[in-house]
C-alpha cells in the first residue's frame, strides 16, 4: 500500500551493542538525575503549617460588614443576587422595628442572606454592585467541608462580629477609598446623614 | 384636520390633540425608527383627566408654532397641555438643548428625592429611576438638607412615604375621578407642599388602591407587598377572576407559588389598562382565586426581564395545550 505522506520511518529491530547489553551505563545515567534533584529547591511547600502569600486582590469568603456603630450595612436590596452569575444568593427581608437602629442601618434589613459556596465563582460582581458597601470578598478561604448542606452560608458566618471586624485594608487600597468617597458616590453619605437628622421642620 | 411633525414624522391628528398624544400616536404606529420620540411624563397620565402640567418632564421645542404663524414658540413648551397646529414641527430628541432642559427638570425632581432605591419596593419599575438613568446627571449637586417625613399608614393597605413624593397629583386626581369622595389632597405651598390625609384618615373606597399604581415613584406602595420581595425576583403573569366590582383583569407577581402582589395590567406608556378593585388587588393572594393567562410581557431593557423566561413559559404551555388535544384525539 503507497504511503498517504512522506513521514512515515520504517523501524529496524537491530541488536544492542555490548555496552547497550551490560544496562548499568544506563542506570547510573538515570541516577545522576535523580540525585540532581535532592539538592534542587523543593516547589512544594508544607501547606497547612506553611500559606503562601495572598495577593491584595485574593477573592475568597464573604463578609457583611457592619457601620461605625456596629449596625448591619445590608438593605436587603437585591442588587448583589441579580448581579450574581451563578445565582448563588437569595435573601429574604424585614422590617425594622423601632429600638433596632443599632442593629440595622436602614429602615430595611436582610432577614436571611445565603450564599451557596458551592455555586459561587468568587467573581466579586456582588461586591461591585452593593450600593450600601456592606458585602466585601476577603482574603479568607472557604473551609472544606463534610456535607452540601453546610456550604449554604448564612447571616450567621457571613456577618461580621462585632468584636472581631474583619479588616478589608488590602483590598481597601488608599485609592480605592478615594475612589469611594468622590462626589458620584456622595449620596450614601448625605443619605446617613439625613438619618440623624430625622424628622425635621415638618 | 391639524397636522404636526415631530421629529421629522408628520402626523394627521383630531383637532385638539395635545402634541404628547400626537408623539404617542406616531409610536403606536410604529414609527420613530426605533427611537422612542414621545416625551416622557411622570404626572401625565391619559387615563386621568385634567392631569399633566406639573413636572415639566415632558417638555419639547416648538421650532415652528404653525402654517399661519411660523414663528417659533420662546421657549419650551409642556407637551402634555399644549395643542397641536396645522404644519406644527415640534422637536423632541433631535434638539440637543431640549434634552440638557429636561436634564435640568430632572435634577429638580431628584432634589428632594431620598434616593433609598435599595429599600424601595418601586425599584425596578419606578418611572423616576427610568427618567434619571435616561435623561438626569450621573451625580447631584444638591448639598443641603433634603426633608423628611414620617411614614403614613393611609388606611391598612396603602403607606405613604411623603419623603419620595414627587407632587405629581396623579393619586389626587384618582381619588377625584374613580372614587366618589376623596380623602387626601395637597396641603401647604412650594416647597412644603405635600400628600397627606386629614387626621391620616383611612380611604376605605374600592378603588382606592389605584391610587399606587398611578404614582410614578415608591411614594404609594402596597402595604400587602412591604419588603416582600424585590420587584425583580417576581414573576409577573396575567391572570383574571370574576369580579363584581371591576374587570378583574390584573397582573399577578408571584414567587414560586405565591401570589406576592397583585397590579393591574400596565400598557407600555406604563399606565393601567383598567383600574382594579382593592379586593382584588389585597384580599386574593391565593394562586387558587385566579385563572393564569400566562406570562406577562416585560420589555427586555427591564430589570424584571432578568430571568423572566417568557418564550420557555410560552413553550410550555403551548406543549401542554398540543398534548391535551392530542390527549382528546385518542
Amino acid at each position: 500500500m503507497q504511503a498517504l505522506t512522506n513521514r512515515s520511518k520504517v523501524v529496524a529491530k537491530k541488536e544492542m551493542t555490548f555496552i547497550e547489553k551490560l544496562y548499568l551505563p544506563a542506570i547510573f545515567s538515570g541516577m545522576i538525575i535523580t540525585f540532581k534533584h535532592f539538592f534542587r529547591r523543593k516547589p512544594t511547600i508544607k501547606y497547612p503549617e506553611q500559606i503562601r502569600p495572598f495577593s491584595g486582590v485574593y477573592r475568597g469568603q464573604h463578609v457583611l460588614k457592619r457601620d461605625e456603630i456596629g449596625a448591619e450595612r445590608c438593605t436587603a436590596c437585591g442588587l448583589c443576587a441579580v448581579a450574581c452569575p451563578a445565582e448563588a444568593i437569595t435573601m429574604t427581608s424585614a422590617e425594622r422595628k423601632p429600638g433596632e437602629e443599632g442593629l440595622y442601618r436602614e429602615e430595611k434589613y436582610a432577614a436571611t442572606y445565603e450564599i451557596n459556596m458551592l455555586r459561587c465563582i468568587f467573581c466579586g460582581d456582588c461586591e461591585d454592585a452593593c450600593p450600601k458597601e456592606a458585602i466585601f470578598l476577603t482574603d479568607r478561604k472557604v473551609d472544606s467541608l463534610y456535607t452540601r448542606k453546610e456550604f449554604v452560608y448564612g447571616k450567621n458566618i457571613l456577618v461580621e462580629s462585632k468584636e472581631n471586624p474583619i479588616s478589608l485594608v488590602k483590598r481597601q487600597t488608599p485609592q480605592v477609598k478615594e475612589f469611594k468617597h468622590h462626589v458620584e458616590f456622595a449620596h450614601n453619605q448625605t443619605y446617613d446623614k439625613q438619618k440623624k437628622v430625622k424628622n425635621s421642620s415638618h | 384636520m391639524p397636522k404636526v411633525t415631530i421629529d421629522g414624522h408628520t402626523i394627521e391628528v383630531p383637532d385638539g390633540t395635545t402634541i404628547l398624544q400626537a408623539a404617542r400616536m406616531i409610536m403606536d404606529k410604529g414609527e420613530g425608527n426605533g427611537e422612542n420620540i414621545a416625551p416622557p411624563t411622570m404626572c401625565y397620565y391619559s387615563k386621568l383627566k385634567t392631569s399633566g402640567g406639573y413636572c415639566r418632564t415632558c417638555i419639547v421645542k416648538v421650532s415652528k408654532g404653525s402654517e399661519k404663524d411660523p414663528r417659533p414658540m420662546p421657549k419650551p413648551v409642556a407637551s402634555c397641555r399644549t395643542n397641536v397646529m396645522d404644519g406644527m414641527e415640534v422637536q423632541n430628541i433631535t434638539s440637543p438643548e431640549l434634552l440638557e432642559a429636561r436634564k435640568g427638570v430632572v435634577e429638580f425632581l431628584l432634589i428632594n428625592h431620598p434616593l433609598d432605591c435599595p429599600i424601595c419596593d418601586q425599584a425596578g419599575e419606578c418611572h423616576l429611576q427610568d427618567l434619571g438613568y435616561e435623561h438626569g446627571l450621573a451625580k447631584t449637586r444638591y448639598d443641603f438638607k433634603r426633608r423628611t417625613f414620617n411614614l403614613i399608614d393611609i388606611g391598612p393597605y396603602i403607606k405613604l412615604h411623603m419623603t419620595r413624593c414627587i407632587m405629581c397629583f396623579r393619586c389626587i386626581k384618582v381619588a377625584d375621578q374613580i372614587t366618589n369622595h376623596r380623602y387626601q389632597g395637597m396641603l401647604f405651598r412650594g416647597d412644603a407642599s405635600e400628600i397627606s390625609t386629614y387626621i391620616e384618615k383611612a380611604i376605605d373606597n374600592d378603588f382606592s388602591g389605584n391610587v399606587i399604581d398611578v404614582c410614578p415613584v415608591g411614594a404609594l406602595t402596597d402595604r400587602t407587598f412591604r419588603f416582600k420581595s424585590r420587584v425583580w425576583f417576581t414573576k409577573p403573569m396575567d391572570a383574571h377572576r370574576n369580579c363584581t366590582k371591576c374587570s378583574g383583569k390584573v397582573a399577578l407577581w408571584l414567587k414560586d407559588n405565591e401570589v406576592l402582589r397583585v397590579t393591574s395590567r400596565k400598557d407600555k406608556w406604563g399606565e393601567a389598562e383598567e383600574w382594579i378593585c382593592n379586593e382584588c388587588r389585597f384580599e386574593k393572594k391565593d394562586i387558587k382565586d385566579w385563572v393564569i393567562e400566562g406570562p406577562r410581557h416585560i420589555d427586555r431593557h427591564s430589570v424584571i426581564s432578568a430571568n423572566h423566561y417568557e418564550s420557555l413559559a410560552q413553550l410550555k404551555l403551548d406543549i401542554g395545550k398540543q398534548q391535551k388535544q392530542l390527549n382528546g384525539k385518542s
